[in-house]
């Protein structure tokens, strides 16, 4: 469903990608690992439209995609949570919400039940709807950065280091997340730090070194391998 | 970062500008002679402009407050002292606009960009609100009218001014001043001032006083300006509140831009071209600031380098 | 101080008036700003364009509201098509080219007026006739509508701000336009509209102040340099701030009215920018940053 081929992608005179290629197949969790400054962000920024590739081509559901700018994509169906979350701060969590919920084609009937599936899953959000985006904690705001990329309903979520800064406890929760968009059929690319989690809920997994693809491996085949985990993301 | 060539060919080049300049007044009308002496003008105003704006990358609209300053300083001096003396009258403009120019240097290291843009334009609209109102002492809208002093060096006697000499005058003054400049500029000194330009965060990091390097070059532009306003004042013989109006400032800016900022000689091609077309088109459109500005306009969003600029990369390729 | 009562109390009226009316100009600036990084130094010139549209809407319809809502609405439409054309192929740029392209518009805007429509003032007839007593004075009715109606403007103004799909996006584009964008929020759109809305109130501006003061093709100069300092007296960007500012800044001009002539009052404002520039450079009235 969506798929980079060989792309390159420079931040100023930073040559960062040099020539990654994935793919994601519709619904499937695929990780993307690596030590830190390898290109991971950029990556998914690269399909995002925030940092356009040089060269190289994404596609997306058969139609190229590269270079074309966030919000169109937004409304292709691709979202974004950015691994330092972006919650809009002065704005209330309901209006963080809004932002993707209130859309073209989205009738009232499909608005309550959005809103019902996301405060089901994290009750915290009804409770703070009203609340500042900016006065909510770590883990409450990863979880309404979360809850904005399901208002798009997309069919791919470029999720970027869920677990980054929380607490271990909050990892758990991250992973029941991610199962149960899993269970909607919703597909993900996940960029990860933390190995195990990403092993747990992908099927698949890249590993990135200096700005490729360096290997590729179904995670159940990666989770008995110590020996490239520890070459690759040298733990 | 921006360095004029030194090769020959440069050198060549200056001889034979400087040498057209100098018999200019000998085979031009009147009307053209003089205007070439206030092409010279103001391309020193532009000139010490482009040390803020090209090479530090400060953006003032401040300079119209250093030329009527030091314009109003000269004046004080031809309608105090008695015979009016050129020299004095000179030191007069260049501490007016120099005073004016400490205020400035201050504002400079405590504001960024944009604030000290607005700031540098309160600052001239505060001086032509001051000079237009109070009225006894700087003549109010009228401004003020004196005779031109003569040339004169201590002790020998002086020469009263005719076009000629006077153009030859300023012709020297704004030569050496461009030397001068154009020495800084290339020095270690004007190296830093444009990598504060270039990336101020990281000149800082580097360990260069920043302030420091902001305050003398708010200094240096404000004293040229300065010079050119003594200038215009021994020219014309009148100092005005017009000159002050900040909106004087951001035509010395456009001079700046389209001539090509960041290099010393660009500001001064395009208060040249500036002038002519204004000279050229108001014969026959009274509105000519209408094409003209959208030409600039243009230039800002296609050309940023201005013509010098793009000429450069041109002949580079 | 030897200065009644009666004419303070009348300065204060007279200092609100302007104030609101400056508000009106200054929201658009900072509304603008905030949103985009964009120095408008044709925002003034915005106003002049405005009043000298509804002037020439009045001469051919004879109806001061028509007059309004026409040169809001051209001025808008001529703001959205000034933004896509000359801001944004900019955006990204050194900030220091918006500003000298929005000066360059500036000029042009000026000399086009001067060329349309002539170097005299033009005064627009007052819609609201009649008088009413202010302590020594006959005050106008009008100048109190001004105020009001340029008050129910920006509180308009506010309310979209607040309530509202659109209000959302032109806020969370203010705030973080990278992560708008990923919403699905048009950017470049929510640009081009919000420097239409800012133009439409300097238009309205111009309209209401008409009556007052005339209109000429320098007035934006004026305009522009009090909006500046209004602005940045508010906090750059901070709606709430600039609204307070215009109307602090136009009482102390008129209290300074009182003791110097009305040309050197305008120092106070200077005073004021740098004052707050020296010691609160974010803004007289934003909230210490914690």
């Amino acid at each position: 469903m969506l798929s980079l081929t060989d792309v390159h992608t420079y931040y100023g005179k930073s040559h960062i990608l040099h020539g990654v290629s994935l793919e994601v197949a519709p619904g499937e969790v695929v990780g993307l690992l690596g030590r830190n400054g390898v290109g991971k962000s950029t990556t998914l920024k690269s399909v995002m439209g925030l940092a356009p590739p040089s060269s190289g081509r994404v596609t997306f559901e058969g139609r190229d995609i590269t270079g074309l700018p966030p919000h169109r994509l937004a409304r292709l169906g691709i979202a974004w949570v950015p691994e330092d979350r972006r919650i809009f701060r002065l704005l209330s969590v309901m209006e963080n919400l809004r932002t993707g919920l209130d859309r073209r084609g989205v009738d009232d009937a499909r608005r309550t039940r959005l809103l019902d599936k996301v405060y089901a899953a994290f009750p915290v959000l009804r409770d703070r709807r009203n609340q500042a985006g900016g006065t909510l904690s770590g883990g409450e705001q990863q979880m309404l950065a979360i809850a904005r990329a399901m208002m798009l309903e997309p069919k791919i979520i470029l999720l970027d280091e869920p677990t980054e800064g929380l607490m271990p406890r909050m990892v758990s929760q991250i992973r029941e997340i991610v199962d149960m968009l899993h269970g909607e059929g919703v597909a993900i690319l996940l960029v990860e730090q933390n190995v195990a989690l990403t092993l747990t809920v992908s099927s698949r997994v890249y590993i990135m070194e200096k700005g490729v693809v360096r290997h590729q491996a179904p995670a159940a085949a990666l989770r008995a391998d110590q020996a490239v985990i520890h070459q690759y993301l040298g733990v | 970062m921006t360095r004029a060539p030194s090769h020959r060919g440069y050198w060549i080049g200056f001889g034979i500008v400087v040498g057209l300049l100098t018999i200019a007044p000998l085979v031009l009308p009147p009307f053209w002679r003089r205007f070439v002496t206030e092409i010279l003008i103001w391309g020193l105003l532009a000139m010490s402009s482009d040390i803020l704006i090209g090479y530090t990358g400060m953006v003032s609209f401040g300079h119209s407050a250093f030329f009527g300053l030091g314009m109003y300083g000269a004046a004080a001096a031809l309608l105090t002292v008695k015979p009016p003396n050129l020299w004095l009258a000179i030191v007069y403009g260049l501490v007016g606009a120099g005073a004016v120019a400490v205020f400035v240097a201050y504002f400079s290291t405590r504001l960024r960009e944009i604030y000290f843009g607005i700031t540098t334009l309160v600052f001239s609209q505060i001086f032509y609100v001051i000079i237009f109102t109070w009225t006894d002492v700087t003549g109010g809208e009228n401004g003020l009218t004196f005779s031109q002093p003569g040339l004169g060096l201590p002790g020998l006697g002086s020469v009263p001014f005719t076009p000629d000499r006077l153009h030859w005058f300023v012709l020297a003054v704004v030569t050496l001043s461009y030397l001068l400049l154009r020495r800084i500029t290339q020095s270690p000194f004007g190296m830093v001032l444009q990598s504060i330009r270039e990336n101020e965060p990281r000149t800082r990091a580097i360990g260069y006083a920043v302030e420091r390097y902001k305050i003398v070059a708010v200094m240096l532009s404000g004293l040229f300006a300065g010079l050119a306003g003594v200038l215009y004042a021994i020219q014309n013989k009148f100092a005005a509140p017009d000159f002050v109006f900040f909106l004087v400032s951001g035509e010395v800016v456009i001079f700046n831009v389209m001539g090509g900022i960041g290099t010393l000689v660009g500001p001064i091609a395009g208060a040249a071209f500036f002038l002519l077309v204004r000279e050229g088109l108001s014969r026959y459109f009274e509105y000519y600031l209408i094409p003209v500005g959208i030409i600039f306009v243009l230039m800002v969003i296609f050309l940023p380098q201005g013509f010098l600029g793009f000429l450069r990369r041109r002949l580079n390729q | 101080m030897g200065i009644p009562v009666e004419q303070i109390l009348v300065q204060t009226v007279n200092g609100l008036v302007n104030g609101m009316i400056l508000a009106l100009v200054a929201s658009g600036l900072t509304l603008i700003f905030g949103i985009m990084d964009v120095v408008n130094f044709a925002h003034g010139d915005l106003v002049m364009l405005g009043g000298f549209v509804g002037a020439a809407t009045i001469a051919a319809t004879g109806n001061f509201w028509v007059a309004l809502i026409v040169a809001a609405l051209v001025v808008a439409v001529f703001g959205a098509a000034l933004q896509m054309s000359t801001l944004r192929p900019l955006l990204g740029r050194d900030p220091l080219t918006t500003i000298l392209a929005t000066f360059g518009v500036s000029l042009v805007l000026q000399k086009y007026a001067l060329w349309q429509w002539g170097p005299s003032a033009r005064n627009l007839p007052e819609p609201i006739t009649g008088r009413f007593d202010l302590f020594y004075l006959q005050y106008p009715w009008y100048r109190v509508a001004t105020a009001i109606l340029a008050g129910a403007m920006i509180g308009a103004l506010w309310l979209f701000l607040k309530r509202g799909t659109y209000g959302i996006w032109i806020r969370a584009t203010t705030q973080d336009r990278v992560m708008a964008s990923a919403m699905g929020i048009p950017v470049p759109w929510v640009h081009t509209a919000v420097f239409a809305i800012g133009a439409a109130m300097a238009a309205a501006s111009g309209v209401l102040f008409g009556p007052l003061g005339g209109v000429t093709q320098t007035m934006g100069a004026d305009f522009t340099l009090r909006a500046f300092i209004v602005v940045v007296v508010g906090g750059m960007g901070n709606l709430g701030g600039s609204i307070l500012a215009a109307i602090f800044i136009s009482l102390l001009e008129a209290y300074a009215a009182l003791v110097v002539s009305p040309a050197q009052a305008v120092i106070v404002s200077f005073v004021a920018l740098i004052l707050t520039l020296l010691f609160r450079p974010t803004g007289l009235f934003v909230p210490t940053p914690k």
